[in-house]
């Protein structure tokens, strides 16, 4: 401001600090649907590995083995696809519940957004309510202020180690692991992932927070592309709230002071409650998570003052300019876009859960020799070796029978039955036969079988070819 | 070594390296904040980046958090450290000494010492104990599934020019010891061309003829008798007079019906005429003894022990 008629000069930095957010806690319906949210997330999270199942632990990913338990299914490298369903389900999950209603997933589900909630508790119940913690943290430094903060961290950190452990629980069996934690007798890679998830949870939930969602996180960028103008967002009811400002408690009843004010008091409550650090009253921002505090803390500012709730609710940019009534908005809901996602999502659903029903506990794969092609034994007979690689992917033991067909006179030389125990893999060699001039010279399709003897249903067909030497 | 022809190219990718990575500093440097000049009194209440497009079109700066750029610094470090630390800057091998054969090493080594007890144990075993031991026989099983079954077949029943190991039929010997031999140092199997020893085409068709006669196949009854003589003569120094062979040479028993080859008349015709050279190659230091002792034992199982050798 030095001259209005030298240039001025100014620095332009592209990197700056963050700003400390103090978001203040909320109370409403949409802060109590959050935590019924964190609730029964982590009770699932956190007790889940602890639940035991025929024996073992009822889910465990063994990566070593590379067997991976849910309840009753044990599922096999093979079984990759399942994993990729089940991410193609949560993404068209996602996809339709933000089409609808914005981004709910992340204000209610999204770990990030349930840790940061308990994060923020334990904060709460040691250093105190927002203006509290903005005190201390302007303090210069004193023992109280080192006790407090000191309190804070080693409660986070708490938590963030058994949210580690847990994590880890999933992958190696959580008893064991608890033994070895007590021992201190962790390995090498469990020690790394312990503390890694841990110091993952803390530095997020702790530290990051709003960072994560606005820096860091691809979903919250992409997010843009499922919304339209009939999806649900938080918005702020210009037309209802402006112009804004603060009145006397007498003047609300007044209606010419009425005429020239809107409803917003300019409390500022929706701002300070903000996890993100926004103003919802300068519309749809970017940085909005959609978590609905600032619902929550204007629903309970307009009950002191006497005005209805909702000048801040969930609502959509086509309702605020068109001034459409929930009904409308509802009925909006089910348009092509919401109807392609769900049609999509229930297909996906159902051949994933038909594929899941239907899915054969035993495979196998038909290996040839390929040094030795075909050999002429006695009595002008063509035999063939094949090497069956047979993974009987279900706990318990079976006893099959090798069938095959294809080719008159085909045969097994020696015995046709095997046995595998619960979850083996073994390679079994197996010599086909036929009688000379049976088949044409060269390859010849044939089909190799397992068929299990106490189950009808256990059996699996394989392509092959017999190869009769020119 | 370099896997280059000149020293140039190493000179070529340091530099180009190091360019690389000092220039990704100093772009992060000289990006991180720079200075505008504002026409008088247009201090501007938002901040810009001070870009103007279209004459009146400004880009909101909307700075990124500080510990972002400190990442970004944090990765030039690393991959200075990690150029000094391992191979990666040309021909540098890094003051770690990292190398991906030495990582094969140190597997093989922590293999050696996992399973090594385990193969030492049954080394001090005689052969046949081993063969009788079932955890042996499949671990002798899996070690014969990767490193004979190409040729022997994965029922070790062979094939044409591979020799049948289930049959109890030996070229070279069927003990224990003899079988280890064999494949530690392996064998060579060699039939030298013998049709000038035998004389004519005619002489060679008599030979083969008798030779068919000897394991009681179809043969012409004359033509052997005629081919005995020639047989005597040319073939009986490593068959034996009486075709039963000689496992010291190596030289196959021609009175049984294996038939490394064959056994039709044209095929052993084929035979004499031009002799048979095979090879089976030598384990030792592929494998080491350990392993070839219990697959000495697995192999000899499979026509010793009962139900050892694959259905």
């Amino acid at each position: 401001m030095s001259s209005n008629t030298t240039p001025e000069v100014a620095v332009v930095k592209m990197y700056a600090a963050r700003e400390e957010i103090y978001a203040r806690e909320v109370q409403g319906r949409y802060a109590s649907l959050r935590w019924v949210c964190v609730w029964l997330t982590q009770i699932l999270f956190y007790g889940l590995p602890w639940i035991n199942w025929n024996g073992r632990q009822a889910v465990l990913f063994d990566l070593l083995a590379r067997k991976f338990y849910i309840f009753g299914t044990v599922l096999w490298p093979q079984d990759f696809i399942y994993l990729a369903a089940l991410l193609i389900i949560s993404a068209y999950l996602l996809f339709l519940a933000t089409a609808i209603a914005g981004r709910v997933w992340c204000g209610f589900a999204c770990p990030q957004t349930v840790y940061t909630e308990i994060f923020m508790w334990i904060e709460r119940k040691i250093e105190g309510s927002r203006s509290a913690r903005m005190r201390l943290d302007r303090q210069p430094a004193s023992l109280g202020k080192f006790a407090r903060k000191f309190g804070k961290h080693a409660a986070w950190g708490a938590v963030a180690l058994w949210t580690g452990f847990t994590f880890v629980g999933y992958f190696t069996p959580i008893h064991t692991l608890a033994r070895e934690v007590a021992t201190l007798g962790l390995g090498p890679w469990e020690w790394f992932w312990v503390l890694f998830y841990s110091f993952a949870t803390y530095g997020n939930a702790g530290w990051m927070r709003e960072q994560v969602c606005k820096y860091m996180c691809p979903y919250a960028r992409f997010q843009s592309s499922m919304f339209d103008k009939d999806t649900l967002i938080i918005t702020y009811d210009e037309k209802r709230g402006e112009p804004r400002g603060a009145r006397a408690k007498s003047a609300r009843a007044d209606a010419t002071q009425k005429q020239k004010q809107g409803d917003c008091i300019d409390c500022s409550m929706c701002v300070q409650v903000c996890p993100t650090g926004i103003d919802i009253r300068r519309g749809l921002q970017y940085e909005c998570i959609g978590c609905a505090a600032c619902v929550d803390a204007c629903n309970g500012v307009m009950d002191k003052v006497g005005l209805p709730r909702g000048l801040i609710r969930y609502s959509t940019d086509h309702a605020m300019k068109q001034g459409l009534s929930s009904a409308d908005i509802r009925r909006r809901a089910l348009r092509p876009r919401v109807l392609i996602y769900l049609a999509i999502l229930l297909a996906i659903v159902t051949a994933f859960g038909m594929s899941l029903a239907m899915r054969t506990p035993l495979k196998m794969d038909v290996l040839r020799d390929r040094g030795a092609m075909g050999r002429e034994i006695e009595d002008g007979m063509i035999e063939n070796v094949y090497r069956l690689q047979i993974m009987n992917t279900s706990e318990s033991a079976h006893r099959y029978r090798i069938v095959v067909d294809g080719l008159p006179s085909l045969r097994l030389a020696g015995a046709d039955e095997v046995t595998l125990n619960g979850t083996e893999t073994r390679s079994v060699p197996v010599r086909l036969r036929i009688d000379g001039g049976q088949a044409a010279r060269g390859s010849n399709k044939i089909h190799i079988g397992l068929q299990a003897l106490d189950d009808s249903g256990l059996k699996v067909r394989e392509e092959a070819v017999f190869y009769v030497p020119r | 070594m370099s896997d280059f022809t000149s020293g140039f190219w190493n000179i070529y990718i340091v530099v180009l390296t190091l360019i690389g990575i000092l220039g990704c500093g100093l772009l992060l440097w000289s990006q991180s904040q720079h200075k505008i000049t504002l026409p008088p009194g247009a201090k501007a209440q938002t901040q810009t980046t001070g870009h103007v497009w279209d004459e009146d079109l400004t880009e909101l700066n909307t700075p990124m958090p500080r510990w972002w750029m400190w990442l970004f610094y944090i990765t030039i470090v690393f991959s200075l450290a990690y150029l000094v630390l391992y191979p990666g800057l040309g021909e540098y091998a890094g003051k770690l000494g990292w190398k991906s054969a030495g990582a094969y090493q140190q597997e093989l080594k922590q293999a050696e010492a996992e399973y090594g007890p385990l193969f030492a144990k049954y080394q001090q075993q005689d052969l046949k104990a081993v063969a009788a031991d079932p955890q042996a026989r499949a671990i002798g099983e899996r070690l014969f599934l990767t490193y004979c079954a190409q040729c022997h077949g994965s029922d070790a029943r062979g094939s044409k020019g591979f020799p049948n190991l289930a049959d109890n039929d030996w070229l070279h010997g069927g003990e224990p010891d003899v079988i280890k031999t064999t494949i530690m140092n392996g064998r060579n199997g060699m039939m030298p061309p013998m049709a000038a020893a035998v004389g004519s085409e005619k002489d060679v068709e008599n030979v083969a003829h008798y030779v068919l006669s000897l394991s009681g196949s179809t043969s012409d009854p004359i033509k052997s008798v005629l081919g005995k003589p020639k047989f005597s003569a040319a073939c009986a120094a490593c068959h034996g007079a009486d075709g039963h062979g000689n496992q010291m040479l190596g030289a196959p028993n021609l009175s049984d019906k294996t038939w490394l080859y064959g056994g039709s008349l044209e095929t052993i015709m084929e035979t004499i005429r031009k002799g048979r050279t095979n090879t089976m190659p030598a384990f030792k230091d592929f494998l080491g003894e350990a392993k070839v002792h219990v697959l000495a034992a697995y192999v000899w199982g499979l026509s010793n022990v009962k139900g050892a050798a694959p259905q």
